[in-house]
């Protein structure tokens, strides 16, 4: 995951990304939907079915959905399916099989008000739609990364993938190579409003004072690096 | 027990019964919908005076009205006589006893308590439906307080309170119980905010108790132990369900209390209570008619040297059980004790019980006279099949997922509700937990059970269309709303276009209950049904394409509805802000997801939308928007 440039946080705060249309015919048909949370595999298939309301369904194409485009588990949608915390705590208790439920579950007891908030919108450059994910769901970077990864991957042609896991801010160099590339890059707000690389703090503290996450060009990414350069730097 | 006799679908057969169900048409408790009718009024008091002109002979006629309308108990046909004139009006308000209040911020506390001042029991609905899956922020309102403190002063009388959904207070129970003298009955349903002292004074100060329910409700430990906070002595208790309740209990003096309550028929169980527990229980109270079985195992390993109990025995004594559940912590091999009671079963609940396939065909082999199933999908279509075979009377079949993700292989399909329908044509009620679908078996359902008033399938993966052919779930949802007649409440999933909504506005003439995710195309679907159903009441639609266009196409409808909730769809504030204009009587309420955020124009995170006599209500807390 990697930073954004510090002065693209002007251009953050005012683009709502739900509207940024790439252009063209095939994008426009994606427009109906911007602003809605869809299903990452819907959005696959549904760039191939003519949409117009007043025709026939029967010109839809039918169309099974391809398995690797289908939205991860961990990437869940709040309050859906919908089930009653109560009941989906039961079960998680019940199932001793699993002890990542259980301490889901746990967390989902003690801190219902909380959880809400742990929501975070997620956009990135160029793609019609925002996600909404609960950064509760994951536990170190890596996770969050993979589930990005899945999430967007289809739009970066592969080039998000090729950066999982924590930037290593100790080598200086290769942090100033991805950076300058047109590689994407994971930023974040934070509680101050400030636009930070993600991976700059240890995952606690991140998650409590993530807001939002924005994934952008490493180029776009400079005005953030600064910082992370001198951190780098100072652990020499 | 005349309850299971007749089965009505919409009741939640393992919540405490309501009195009135929720589908019944709509209840305006406070003065007729603006603007109420002048003439009828006015001509009705002539014709009287002309006919009868002496007041003596007005009295006797008011009389006479007073005794006829006790015996109107639907509300539905008490508001159609509070409309006739001015004397029926005050005279049905005298006689009501039972008022509904369906939206707690459609009317003020003392507007109710004004114009019904003979109240003996209430009942209150608060969040809506969407709240309780986490869509809606917490501390959003539905307080009991101002409720208790106006009714503690005009109804010393009461004796009955049910609550759905609302948010009371320690102190609001306490209150409760010091000012209801002949308190009856308190039920709770998905409530909040309260401890176990608050139980305690319910207990404790209520010597008239006959019923407390507690569904699907959060109770605070805080330490006290309520169970013996009962007073000593005989207690009238009939029912006592608290099997929601995640507290301690102390055992000897739950056994002190179902021993002294001679009339308890009603008993469901938390977790806590192991089933050796439950098994002394059960032999003191062989008389019961509801069971809810808490853990049905337990904690710690026997010891081989503890004699074995009969607990085959003890269950086949409790000839009149009809209806059990519990099973929350089971352990399988203790199932074989309540074989000899499932021929009397009509209800039976399993949906916290994550038993396997063989172990649910042995035992539902015998519930030949069931009417309401529950269970966890971990049955698999192969438990479906032997409900089909062995069920033939089932009413109401809830299938729960026992793992609610969207990602994971789902034990039951198709092919089970394919199997429920062949073999449970007086169905009337259905939620089912899937992860695939086909529209052939959602179209068979709709000509085999044509009774079916409550159709909701849960299609767990959003989007997901038909796993056979790929095309849409429309064509299935359609035959429902087509071939069910009787059809008032529906929840859809899956892949869905606007087809599907021309086909419920089309023929969902009698939906009152819509619930939609992740469905549609355009403006147009939500049209379809704002235009197309006029008995629509609840509304609720969730992460779907619809905007201010569609929003403005049910301007006509909204004064009849209870409301409408739209979260995560494409609705700015402006529009909004119209229908705000165009209807003043309209509670429009934006919620905003984000803390201190600025909601800019572009995008609502939810509308909640309901009429209301009382105006904005002043409770809202800073993430709520009033236009």
């Amino acid at each position: 995951m990697e930073g954004s440039r510090k002065g693209a946080v002007d251009m953050l705060a005012g683009a709502d990304l739900s509207l940024g249309l790439p252009g063209g015919d095939g994008a426009k048909l994606d427009f109906v939907r911007t602003g809605c949370k869809r299903g990452f595999s819907a959005t696959e298939v549904d760039l191939k079915l003519d949409l117009n309301a007043k025709e026939s369904p029967s010109s839809v194409e039918k169309v099974k959905p391809a398995d690797p485009a289908r939205p991860p588990a961990k990437a869940q949608v709040v309050g859906w399916p919908p089930v009653r915390s109560y009941r989906k705590n039961v079960m998680a208790h019940n199932n001793k099989n699993s002890s990542d439920e259980d301490q889901a579950a746990e967390k989902g007891v003690a801190s219902g008000a909380a959880a809400a908030l742990s929501f975070v919108k997620v956009s990135m450059d160029g793609a019609p739609y925002l996600r909404k994910i609960d950064l509760k769901m994951y536990k170190t970077y890596k996770e969050l990364s993979d589930a990005l990864g899945k999430m967007f991957g289809s739009f970066t042609a592969g080039n998000y993938e090729a950066h999982q896991g924590m930037i290593d801010f100790m080598n200086e160099n290769k942090l100033k190579g991805l950076l300058n590339s047109s590689d994407y890059v994971s930023t974040y707000e934070d509680k101050d409003g400030d636009w930070m690389l993600v991976g700059d703090v240890p995952w606690e503290m991140f998650i409590a004072s993530c807001k939002r996450l924005r994934i952008m060009k490493g180029s776009e990414a400079i005005g953030l690096a600064p910082r992370a350069m001198e951190k780098c730097k100072g652990r020499g | 027990m005349s309850e299971n006799n007749r089965h009505h679908p919409q009741q939640n057969h393992f919540c405490p019964a309501e009195t009135m169900s929720e589908d019944e048409d709509p209840c305006r408790p406070s003065p007729p919908p603006p603007p109420p009718p002048p003439e009828p009024v006015s001509k009705k008091t002539r014709n009287c005076a002309a006919v009868h002109p002496s007041p003596h002979s007005d009295r006797v006629l008011e009389i006479v009205l007073e005794h006829v309308l006790q015996f109107l108990t639907v509300r539905r046909d008490r508001n159609a006589a509070s409309l006739v004139c001015k004397s029926w009006y005050r005279t049905e308000a005298l006689t009501r006893s039972d008022v509904f209040i369906g939206n707690c911020y459609s009317v003020s506390p003392a507007r109710v308590t004004t114009r019904f001042p003979r109240v003996r029991s209430v009942v209150i609905k608060g969040r809506p439906r969407f709240a309780d899956f986490n869509l809606m922020p917490q501390n959003w309102g539905a307080h009991f307080g101002p409720w208790v403190a106006t009714m503690g002063k005009a109804y010393p009388l009461l004796e009955r309170v049910y609550l759905k959904r609302m948010s009371l207070t320690d102190r609001d129970l306490c209150l409760l119980a010091d000012s209801f003298t002949k308190f009856k009955d308190l039920v709770l349903v998905c409530c909040e905010g309260f401890g176990t002292s608050g139980l305690a004074a319910v207990a404790s100060k209520c010597r008239q108790l006959r019923v407390l329910d507690l569904s699907d409700t959060e109770v605070l430990y805080d330490g006290v132990d309520w169970i013996s906070c009962f007073p000593e002595g005989e207690t009238c208790l009939e029912s006592l369900i608290f099997d929601c309740v995640e507290c301690p209990i102390n055992f000897e003096a739950l056994e002190s209390l179902v021993v002294r309550s001679p009339a308890l028929k009603k008993l469901r169980l938390n977790r806590e209570v192991s089933i050796g527990q439950l098994y002394r229980l059960v032999v003191r109270a062989p008389s019961l008619t509801h069971l809810g079985t808490g853990a049905f195992g337990h904690p710690e390993p026997q010891d081989p040297n503890d004699q074995e109990m009969d607990y085959g025995s003890a269950f086949s004594a409790c000839k009149s059980l009809v209806c059990l559940s519990g099973f929350r912590e089971v352990m399988p091999e203790y199932l074989p004790a309540i074989h000899s009671i499932c021929t009397n079963l009509m209800s039976l609940n399993l949906s916290y019980a994550n038993i396997g396939v063989e172990q649910f065909k042995l035992l539902i082999q015998h519930c030949c006279r069931l009417q309401v199933l529950w269970v966890l999908d971990s049955v698999c279509d192969e438990g479906l099949q032997a409900v089909a075979a062995t069920c033939r009377d089932l009413r109401e079949l809830r299938v729960f997922p026992l793992n609610a993700q969207e990602d994971v292989e789902g034990p039951v399909s198709e092919v089970g509700l394919q199997a429920i329908s062949e073999g449970c044509p007086k169905l009337e009620s259905i939620l089912y937990f899937c992860q695939r679908m086909t529209n052939a078996a959602v179209v068979a359902m709709s000509n085999n059970c044509p009774d079916l008033v409550v159709f909701r399938l849960c299609i767990m993966g959003r989007h997901q269309p038909d796993h056979i052919t790929g095309a849409p779930m429309d064509e299935g949802f359609g035959a429902i709303v087509m071939n069910c007649k009787k059809l008032t409440r529906l929840a859809i999933s899956g892949l869905l276009t606007d087809r599907a909504f021309a086909y419920i506005g089309r023929y969902g003439k009698l939906v009152r209950t819509l619930s939609v995710a992740f469905a549609g195309d355009s403006d147009t679907g939500l049209k379809y049904v704002l235009e197309g159903c006029p008995k629509l009441q609840k509304l609720e639609i969730r992460d779907s394409p619809f905007g201010d266009a569609a929003l403005l196409s049910g301007l006509h409808h909204y004064y009849n509805m209870r409301f409408l909730w739209m979260s995560t769809c494409q609705l700015s504030q402006r529009g909004c802000e119209e229908v705000a204009r165009a209807l003043p009587r309209l509670a429009v309420e934006l919620l905003s997801y984000e803390e201190n955020e600025e909601m800019d124009n572009e995008t609502v995170d939810v509308l909640y939308m309901y009429r209301s006599l009382q105006g904005p209500r002043d409770d809202a807390p800073q993430f709520v928007r009033i236009l």
